[in-house]
């Protein structure tokens, strides 16, 4: 048993635990489960007399459990590499650790954020909890994370990777 | 379960949203109720169960989600699959017994609205997501997980934030 939660978690035990945190989030915290609002609520923190309607109009107060949450994910990411790992995790390729690659980590990370934001949802609100609630916009969204996904993998990949 | 939560309705640790902040989002956050500090705490749990799930089935390794997007490793897709049906059960369960959170609030979904960024927005996403290897709640592991990398990856994420913020008016919706 050990030895199995060492090992890199197999899908079919990861995937369906990932799942049950949507309505786990729910029951016992009342909350739909989502994580790029956190970018909003630390624009909104750190730029408290903004006059971007986007940021003015967010309610800080409300939003306090999106950061709750990503705290939750950073500690959770330390206990699983740190304490749940029988090697280190390789989490991005050598070829990163350079000013070229911290320099495509950050743009890609901008249309990340960006994109997100303009979306109404990433990878978790939208493809996870979006479509199992039926969303029709969440389906819409993810078919295009896909589109979007792809076609820099494929028309880009040579120059990119 | 619908009775069992009922039963254990914990109503006054978690003042219910003010109709003026549910009709009105443009109010200022002040006068707005927070959560309550258990709110908080099972938020924290939740997230940490999230943040080890994501980084013990590898979702923030780099090359996972290279290889999705090139079809070599279904690994990431039957991640997503197994977890959408899990999540897709687990709502038509509450649903089915109109299920209340444990603070005796009935458990409704919001709807995500549909608009052009849903297409837009969701294409440079997807785009982000391929160059950084990462969607936003492993980037949040990869960060608790000490990869120094990742700040760039998260700094990147604010500032397409800020730049969407600053966009907005001006973007078709």
């Amino acid at each position: 048993m050990t030895d199995f939660l060492l090992q890199p978690w197999p899908w079919w035990f990861s995937g369906p635990l990932i799942g049950l945190t949507v309505p786990l989030l729910y029951l016992l915290a009342g909350k739909g489960f989502g994580i790029s609002t956190s970018f909003q609520q630390i624009g909104a923190l750190c730029s408290p007399r903004s006059k971007l309607d986007y940021l003015k109009n967010y309610d800080r107060r409300q939003g306090t459990w999106t950061l709750v949450f990503a705290l939750g994910i950073v500690i959770g990411g330390f206990i699983g590499s740190q304490w749940l790992s029988a090697e280190p995790i390789e989490f991005l390729p050598a070829k990163f650790y350079s000013i070229g690659g911290a320099i495509k980590l950050f743009i890609g990370g901008t249309l990340v954020g960006f994109g997100a934001r303009y979306a109404g949802g990433c990878t978790s609100g939208h493809a996870i909890t979006g479509i199992a609630n039926w969303n029709f916009p969440s389906v819409v969204a993810t078919i295009f994370f896909f589109v979007g996904g792809l076609g820099v993998t494929w028309g880009l990949g040579h120059i990119l990777f | 379960m619908a009775t069992l939560l009922d039963n254990q309705n914990t109503d006054h640790l978690a003042p219910a949203p003010t109709a003026e902040t549910e009709t009105n989002p443009t109010a200022r956050s002040t006068t707005s109720a927070v959560d309550s500090s258990l709110v908080y705490a099972t938020t924290l749990m939740v997230g940490t169960f999230l943040g080890i799930l994501f980084t013990k089935s590898e979702v923030v390794r780099w090359q996972r989600v290279h290889e999705m997007f090139l079809f070599q490793d279904s690994h990431l897709y039957l991640i997503i699959g197994s977890g959408v049906a899990v999540a897709m059960l687990g709502m038509a369960i509450i649903r089915k017994c109109e299920a209340s959170d444990i603070y005796g609030k009935p458990i409704q979904y919001k709807p995500k609205p549909f608009h052009k960024g849903v297409a837009l927005g969701g294409m440079t996403f997807g785009a982000g997501w391929a160059i950084t290897g990462a969607c936003p709640g492993p980037i949040y592991a990869q960060l608790g997980s000490g990869v120094g990398l990742a700040g760039f990856t998260v700094a990147g994420a604010l500032a397409g934030m800020y730049l969407y913020a600053w966009a907005k008016p001006h973007l078709p919706h």
